[in-house]
């Protein structure tokens, strides 16, 4: 069952050139391929440029009192003593913001945040008070001379609890708010999946919590605010994701003209979602820069980061299978607390208050499916969608791929054929699911299969059975998720009424070198070599003669960022078809070069010739410098060769993947060692191998991170326990294995180069790969589900058949 | 980042010098040498000296010296020196042991045997190998030198007896035949601080008996370092694994965790009964090659 | 306080508070931005240098303490102008993406590798297990350097 026939799509367990570079420098592609990264050659001198390295001139510097407590009434705050140090310039409070209607400020989720607190604080780290000194020394001296006063409320940390009557109410400031509900949100035909669910030989049901989580880059948030008073230009160096989308915020928000706005968002330190959200720092940077007419740097130090801004998940989830008694998958269905703090900032189209979520039908052909999501408010920090989830992806495929587990446990079937014999099959796609999702592509099976292969599934079966015999705990979990990255289109998808869309522009100067303009923003994952190289494969420009420039809304066209795995299905299908228009364009200019009709042109790599005469024909650099020069042009032709585009996708891209992890478990200890992970990844058109296996290899590590260890806990008095890298653990070197891909290609049909995205696959597909094979290995004992992080004291917990939720 | 209140700094250059700048500039003055314990107290301004005695120069205090009957370390001896070193290996693997697990590389290349007793951080290891080990310590002060056991030196979590103007010098381990040592860690993490570990030495006598045992447990809340029950159930028996069960047993029942975010208290009383069997089996195995090699050795 | 130490080979004199610590002496005072910071705790890594050789975390070490040592930051990687074979290492086997992390595991790479010319992977990854990449997964990382090894004689031009 595990061999693999020929497969039907381009497939293999690793690209030759991926394990040998010394090959790939002789073939440097113009084009697609394994490419050194163009960034690199800075990074490795030590010369990024990072938001923190920046110093203007005159420049001061922030610093933020925070809440010490969850939930408290302010009954006062007194900053005189703080005001008064020789080094201060500003100390700002909620009060000094009221009357600028800074105070609060909108949320990408149609809620409102306070920018620093006015009346109550409501979680603990919440902003409360913003100093602006001579140096950062000073401004952290001073936080410690600011007396506030709390009347210390009880908080609500339990989810589960929040809309218990009595419950205190968080969000009293919203008029007319009597309880800690957000919204309620469904998806599917509740009615068909109960009537599925009524005639199924077998229903499993499982609670399933995706605990809290962040995204912890290692370089934490930050701005840089530079008003100019004279100009009324307020420049802003910001650790963002979403420039351009954050200008526009701006905007709306300060009451700064978009044109006298200029964000500027320089090397990012990753992202991972983290630096989508405009927070309080930031805007109150951009106040103390107005009052002091200095610029003002604020940097968070890391407890500040993970303690006040985006974290990612905190779903409760209840999920329930409905299955034949020969393991057909006939529906799934589920309810999900979602715990999204004290206000709603999550960062996700607005169509959507619980993201993506509604793909939890995963890669099964079923019968029916539904959904239903209750938003609630707890004391602490908001949040909830980043870290790599492709706007709640995670949370769907973890619930599925476990109850697909938990199904095969109930049937004593493995859990690999379980998956083979419900998949969608390649000849349904264009595949409409149950909740409303058009599934563009899909080869599931030879994914499957190849992932199997690698890793010598039946022998591993084989050695499990010999050490269950001897009483070792080994387990292996299998994984397979589907996508949906790539957002828009934009008439369904918005953030904030900003239709999610992204352009871009291509000029080729006249000696043949171009430049690409992006509205999307790198925050490691290799942009200016990924997009010179599509660019690279549509002209036959080489990538080294191609500048990307991103990160400057003065300079770049608008688009709505980086997150949800974007950047490549959207902003990349922008440059393909803006490279496209160039080719067209330089079709008309040859055609005048070659005294021949447009229509007699054919195209290869970088130029055009004239057909069935290969000799003649001109270069992209002859035509450009044709473009440029004294030619006359066709009528409607300009004297250049740009173009640009803005790029609405009709539909997201679905990439896929099949994980296979295999753990060993200490019996004496509970301590889980993830020995080998298998990752078959299918992101359509593969651009660049190099970064595409680096982004993969990123995201399971991130798996293992929040499989194993990393976890945002509270204690019942609202104090975060994970506000620090010594409680909040992130995998080592140590942690993790020398992981093993393989990729097949099934191109998006749809897309412009049939490229779907990978940024998020890996995060998104290999938590449940762990987690299954951590319960593998204890189904001995008779363990159906352990929630996560499976720390080495849960996993015993569970051994001894006392498994409990994180919270 | 998080920063320190300002402070006022000097440099000693021998300990003489040190104990001179602490008593000048008086009891708000503390000595610095890793810094990894004091300094991130200090950015968050749990700890604010008024003056910093920065006693990394006192080269005086980095060595490891070896005698027929006892091992003497530098106060100022850094991690990782204890990690390579040769006779440490040989004479007390249980050091080799936790120091694999104590913190990482980096911050081992920083961090002195003498600052972790001085931290008496309840989840320190080498704490626990000291106790273990039965070490003293060596205290200077302006007026002299005294020696204490660690029993005596530690008075609870974060609480020793070296007093504000006296510094650590030593630590002396008393090296004895046909003895084995270990010391297992169980955490959540690389470089994390323990769940709880364990830490065993014993000698045997020459028929094979155990002599003397010492098992110590860390992060358990035990005051003593040590579990006596334990230890008194493995004296005069022969190494077996029903007798390691039993004085693991005993371990378990006599430490009094707490419950925390690494885990609960009976998983943490699991982990003290779990891991004193291992490195009981580990450090009677040691033992019992070490007696082999010193008969061989005989003429 | 005066403040003098060699830093990539210079020896520089400056005047810092008794408090200023290595990273910020380093970054701020120097301008050598190359060296970053990531937490607070010394658990993260990003602020790795060398100091007489040996791998410290620069946000664990105040400038005083440093006074008089010898400092090697990832500036000082490159010598006249040729990349340090880790460097080229880093490049060729992917082994950063956002580079935050980078130049504290380029130093610690560089330390190993003086002192151990031909590690093995686990000997890598211990090497780096006190500094974080949140990007890589760490796995190009130890290829960096294994190709960092196996090209210790080569000449980069940089």
């Amino acid at each position: 069952m595990t061999t693999l026939d020929e497969p039907p799509v381009p497939a293999g367990p690793v690209d030759e050139r991926e394990r040998n570079p010394a090959a790939a420098a002789e073939d440097r592609p113009i084009g697609f391929g394994r490419l050194q990264r163009k960034e690199d050659p800075r990074f490795v001198r030590g010369k990024g440029h990072y938001l923190d390295d920046i110093t203007l001139p005159g420049m001061l510097h922030g610093a933020v009192l925070r809440s010490p407590v969850a939930h408290a009434r302010l009954v006062s705050i007194d900053t005189t003593a703080a005001a008064a140090h020789p080094k201060v310039r500003a100390v700002i409070t909620g009060k000094d913001l009221e009357p600028l209607n800074l105070a609060w400020a909108p949320t990408l989720s149609a809620d409102v945040q306070a920018v620093l607190a006015t009346d109550k604080v409501r979680f603990q780290g919440q902003e409360v008070a913003f100093v602006v000194a001579e140096d950062r020394y000073a401004a952290r001296d001073a936080l410690e001379l600011i007396k506030v006063e709390y009347d210390v409320l009880p908080p609500v940390m339990d989810a589960r609890k929040a809309l218990d009557p009595g419950m205190p109410v968080i969000r009293d400031d919203l008029e007319g708010r009597t309880d800690n509900h957000i919204f309620d949100w469904e998806a599917g035909d509740s009615a068909a999946t109960d009537a599925v669910f009524a005639r199924a030989d077998v229903v499993v049901s499982q609670d399933v919590v995706y605990p809290r989580v962040h995204p912890a880059p290692m370089e934490t948030c930050g701005a840089i605010a530079d008003y100019d008073p004279i100009d009324g230009k307020l420049t802003l160096y910001e650790t963002t994701q979403a420039p351009h989308a954050h200008r526009t915020l701006y905007a709306l928000v300060a009451g700064i003209p978009e044109h006298k706005i200029r964000v500027i968002s320089p090397d990012i330190g990753g992202g991972f979602g983290n630096k989508v959200g405009i927070y309080p720092g930031y805007v109150c940077a951009v106040v103390g820069s107005i009052v002091t007419g200095k610029p003002v740097k604020w940097v968070e130090d890391r407890s500040e980061n993970l303690m006040s801004t985006s974290f990612a998940r905190d779903y409760l989830m209840r999920g329930e299978v409905a299955a034949t008694s020969d393991g057909r998958i006939l529906a799934v269905r589920t309810t999900v607390i979602a715990d999204h703090g004290a206000f709603n900032a999550t960062a996700q189209p607005t169509k959507y208050p619980a993201g993506f979520f509604h793909i939890f039908t995963g890669s099964y052909d079923l019968e029916a499916a539904h959904c239903k999501v209750t938003g609630v408010y707890t004391n602490k920090a908001p949040g909830g969608v980043a870290y790599a989830c492709s706007f709640r992806v995670t949370e769907a495929v973890y619930l599925v791929e476990r109850m697909v587990d938990v199904l095969a446990q109930k049937l004593a079937m493995d859990p690999a054929e379980l998956r083979l014999k419900n998949f969608i099959r390649p000849e349904q796609f264009p595949y409409q699911n149950k909740t409303g999702w058009e599934y563009d592509s899909g080869e599931y099976e030879t994914a499957m299969r190849l992932s199997m292969k690698i890793a010598g599934y039946d022998e591993l079966r084989r050695e499990q059975a010999d050490k269950r015999a001897r009483g070792e705990l080994m387990g292996i979990g299998v994984s397979f998720f589907t996508e949906t990255v790539g957002a828009g289109p934009r008439r369904h998808m918005d953030i904030v009424g900003l239709g999610m869309a992204d352009g871009a522009e291509v000029r080729v100067h006249p000696t043949g070198k171009a430049v690409v303009r992006l509205s999307v923003q790198s925050q490691g994952q290799g942009h200016e070599t990924t997009f010179a190289q599509i660019v690279a494969e549509e002209l036959g420009i080489p990538p080294e003669s191609i500048e990307v420039v991103h990160g400057d809304t003065d300079q770049t066209p608008f688009g709505l960022g980086t997150y949800g795995s974007r950047s490549t299905p959207v902003s990349g299908g922008a440059v393909a078809l803006a490279s496209r228009k160039v080719r067209d364009k330089a079709r008309m200019i040859a055609s005048v070069m070659l005294e021949a009709r447009p229509d007699d042109l054919e195209w290869e790599k970088g130029r055009w010739f004239v057909r069935g005469d290969p000799e003649q024909g001109k270069t992209i650099s002859e035509i450009a410098l044709g473009a440029h020069g004294t030619l006359e042009l066709p009528e409607g032709v300009d004297g250049n060769l740009d173009a640009e585009v803005t790029y609405d996708p009709p539909n997201l891209t679905f990439p896929f993947g099949a994980y296979i992890c295999v753990v060993d478990i200490d019996p004496g200890t509970g301590v889980v060692k993830v020995r080998r992970f298998i990752a078959v990844d299918d992101c359509g058109t593969r651009i660049n191998p190099m970064i595409i296996e680096g982004q993969v290899h990123g995201g399971l590590t991130d798996g293992v991170g929040m499989a194993l260890m990393e976890f945002i806990g509270f204690d019942e008095d609202g104090n975060c326990l994970g506000g620090s890298f010594m409680d909040y653990l992130i995998p080592t070197s140590m942690e993790v294995p020398d992981w093993e891909t393989g990729y097949t290609v099934t191109p998006s049909p749809h897309h412009p180069i049939g490229a779907k995205g990978i940024g998020e696959s890996a995060t998104v597909g290999s938590p449940p790969a762990i987690v299954n094979a951590i319960v593998d290995a204890l189904q001995p004992m008779g363990v159906v589900h352990v929630d996560m992080p499976c720390t080495p004291a849960r996993v015993w917990a569970a051994m001894q058949g006392r498994a409990q939720p994180p919270v | 980042m998080q920063i320190p209140a300002a402070f006022d700094y000097a440099r000693a250059d021998s300990v003489e010098h040190a104990l001179e700048l602490l008593e000048q500039h008086g009891p708000e003055s503390r000595l610095i040498a890793g810094g990894h314990s004091l300094l991130p107290m200090m950015k968050l301004r749990l700890a604010r000296p008024e003056w910093l005695v920065d006693i990394n120069d006192l080269h005086e205090l980095d060595f490891i010296s070896e005698d027929a009957e006892v091992l003497r370390i530098g106060a100022l001896t850094r991690h990782a020196t204890l990690l390579e070193s040769d006779v440490i290996a040989r004479l007390f693997a249980i050091i080799t042991d936790a120091e694999h697990v104590i913190a990482d590389p980096v911050v081992r290349n920083r961090g002195t045997i003498g600052g972790s007793l001085c931290q008496a951080d309840p989840a320190e290891d080498l704490s626990t190998v000291c106790h273990v080990l039965s070490a003293e310590v060596v205290i200077r002060g302006r007026s002299g030198e005294r020696t204490l056991s660690m029993a005596d030196l530690h008075r609870g979590p974060y609480e020793t007896a070296v007093a504000q103007d006296e510094i650590l010098t030593e630590i002396r381990l008393p090296v004895r035949p046909r003895f084995g040592s270990a010391y297992e860690k169980v955490e959540r993490r690389v470089g994390d601080w323990a769940i709880v570990a364990a830490g065993a030495a014993v000698s045997l006598a020459g028929d094979g008996s155990i002599e003397q045992a010492r098992v110590g447990l860390t992060a358990v809340g035990l005051d003593s370092g040590t579990v006596t029950r334990a230890e008194e159930a493995l004296r005069g028996g022969r190494p077996s694994e029903e007798l390691f069960v039993e004085a693991a047993r005993l371990a378990g029942e006599d430490c009094s965790p707490d419950s925390d975010q690494r885990g609960p208290v009976d998983y943490k009383r699991h982990l003290a009964d779990e891991l004193t069997r291992r490195v009981l089996r580990r450090a009677c195995r040691r033992a019992a090659e070490q007696g082999a090699e010193q008969t061989c050795r005989l003429p | 306080m005066q403040i003098a130490m060699t830093v990539n080979g210079e020896q520089v004199t400056r005047d810092a508070e008794p408090r200023v610590l290595l990273v910020h002496f380093i970054r701020e005072v120097l301008g050598l931005t190359g060296t970053h910071t990531g937490c607070d705790t010394s658990n993260c890594g990003v602020c790795v240098v060398l100091m007489d050789g040996k791998p410290v975390k620069s946000c664990t070490v105040l400038a005083a303490m440093a006074a008089g040592h010898d400092v090697r930051t990832v500036e000082g990687l490159a010598k006249n102008g040729t990349l340090d074979p880790v460097q080229q290492g880093f490049m060729e086997e992917h082994g950063l993406q956002c580079g935050f992390c980078t130049p504290g595991m380029m130093l610690t790479a560089r330390a190993l590798l003086d002192s151990n010319p031909h590690p093995d992977d686990h000997q890598i990854r211990e090497a780096i297990s006190g500094q974080i990449c949140r990007c890589t997964g760490y796995a190009t990382i130890v290829r960096s350097v294994h190709w960092a090894a196996n090209h210790a004689a080569e000449e980069v031009p940089g």
